[in-house]
């Protein structure tokens, strides 16, 4: 068997102020070109989950390791970051720069990648989510579904192994959600996404699991079956 | 409503210049204006202003517009300052003197004040804030005011919609603003509700920075290329000015104001 992408060990972690904890003795894998649909009521932990998973949240105790490595330090995440790419619930918060090529350009850049190479790759991201031609447009003047298509381009241009959505479709028209139904359908990487829609996770994952204080339950009903 | 750059597009001289060299040009003009003391430097300074102004090609009814805005403030210092400044009264209006000085005091306030508004028009705001912020690095500006620059820029507009969703929100359930306790605790709140999400959004902002591996350096997609009309503009600029300022040292007593 392959090595996991995502390991997590009983992880136990309390919002500062909190008085019930998110996890208690949480256990989850992810295995290598899984595509898997996070479900469960507000407040669960799923975005709480992803946020562990990429360092912005540290875990009180227990370990994590993402494709095989344990990570515990800043510089660990660092480099889980090069790898793993997460999409936020609010594009807003994703998009910081004033044009569109320099927000996709962004992650290249950081990446060490010379600014030719950057808006080279920023192009091609963006041509293939069709978005030629929003290159200079500015990022605050977008409307809702271009600004999430614009920072799904975002996360992508950095090229990562591993993408994680957190509700990509919130708020999205017919069309745009269509969109990143193909979009999602033609990576060739493993993904996991967040969404209270469960006719869109019909479409994009192929097995769902229920997110807990303890672990990850899958679930055996197809998501499409009814309202999660 | 959006935060708009009415001078940024265009397509004459002063737009294709360096924004470098434009900057440093403001702002030595702007330093020399504001501390001179003659008309005639003040003066030579409007006429350089102009000149550039007339060399930008900037649609002359946004710029009036603009300079309305500022001499709305200006128009009050007439109605203060020759009362209060002391000197020879010239005419008397009930118990008040206006004096000569305070006139001429006032005249050249509002020139500098009109000379630097038009040099920075038609010098930095046809550079997009953006390359602004990208020109400010170069120049090795500390890091940390170009971002101010560039991340104030990008969120203002986002505040703006925020502060109009809690008015609206306020308004769809009956607020009306008036003078009473009600009014001014409802207008804290909303300032300090602003505040709160300004907070979160600034935190979630760095965690989306982060997750694409930002570590405390901007990369720059744009290179400035420093070309021949940069620097004959820097010389020509920096010409003018030390003749300003050679004007400014000797203070011919002809144009002398009343410092």
């Amino acid at each position: 068997m392959s090595e996991p992408l995502i390991e997590m060990i009983d992880i136990n972690f309390t919002y500062p102020g909190a008085s019930q904890p998110v996890f208690q003795d949480f256990n989850f894998l992810l295995l290598p070109g899984n595509h898997l649909g996070l479900v469960g009521p507000n407040g669960s932990g799923k975005t709480t989950m992803l946020h562990l998973i990429m360092g912005l949240l540290r875990p009180q105790s227990g370990s994590i390791k993402i494709f095989g490595e344990e990570v515990k330090k800043e510089r660990d995440y660092v480099q889980v970051r090069q790898k793993v790419g997460l999409l936020f619930q609010n594009a807003d918060d994703q998009l910081f720069c004033p044009t569109v090529i320099e927000d996709v350009a962004f992650g290249p850049l950081n990446q060490g990648k010379p600014p030719d190479e950057a808006i080279r790759i920023a192009r091609e991201t963006m041509e293939r989510l069709g978005l030629t031609g929003f290159e200079d447009r500015v990022t605050y003047k977008l409307s809702g579904g271009e600004k999430k298509l614009v920072s799904l381009a975002t996360v992508l241009a950095m090229q990562p192994q591993l993408l994680l959505l957190d509700e990509p479709t919130t708020g999205l028209d017919e069309a745009t959600r269509h969109r990143i139904i193909h979009i999602l359908q033609g990576l060739d990487i493993a993904y996991m996404i967040v969404s209270h829609e469960p006719d869109f996770l019909s479409h994009t994952v192929k097995e769902c699991c229920h997110v807990h204080g303890h672990c990850c339950q899958p679930l055996t009903i197809p998501p499409g079956g009814k309202q999660i | 409503m959006s935060i708009q750059e009415p001078f940024a597009d265009g397509a004459s001289v002063v737009h294709r210049l360096d924004p470098r060299g434009k900057i440093v040009v403001a702002a030595l003009f702007a330093i020399l204006v504001a501390v001179t003391k003659s008309y005639a430097v003040a003066l030579g300074g409007l006429a350089l202003a102009l000149l550039y102004l007339a060399l930008a090609r900037l649609p002359l009814k946004q710029v009036i517009i603009r300079l309305l805005v500022v001499n709305s403030f200006i128009f009050f210092l007439w109605f203060v300052l020759p009362f209060t400044y002391p000197g020879d009264a010239l005419w008397r209006f009930g118990p008040l003197a206006a004096t000569r000085q305070g006139l001429i005091f006032t005249g050249l306030i509002t020139i500098k004040s009109n000379a630097i508004i038009i040099a920075l028009i038609a010098l930095v705001a046809t550079v997009p804030v953006v390359t602004l912020g990208q020109a400010l690095h170069q120049m090795r500006v500390p890091d940390k005011l170009a971002h101010l620059l560039l991340f104030t820029y990008r969120y203002i507009y986002v505040f703006e919609q925020e502060y109009r969703r809690l008015v609206q929100a306020m308004k769809i359930r009956g607020f009306t603003p008036r003078t009473n306790l009600h009014t001014y605790r409802s207008y804290a709140y909303l300032a300090a509700m602003l505040l709160v999400r300004s907070f979160d959004r600034a935190e979630r902002v760095f965690q989306a920075m982060l997750c694409r591996g930002f570590h405390g350096t901007f990369y720059s997609l744009k290179s400035f290329s420093w070309q021949r009309r940069d620097g004959i503009f820097l010389a020509t600029s920096v010409l003018a000015l030390l003749m300003l300022l050679g004007l400014e040292v000797l203070k011919p007593t002809l144009f002398r104001g009343p410092l």
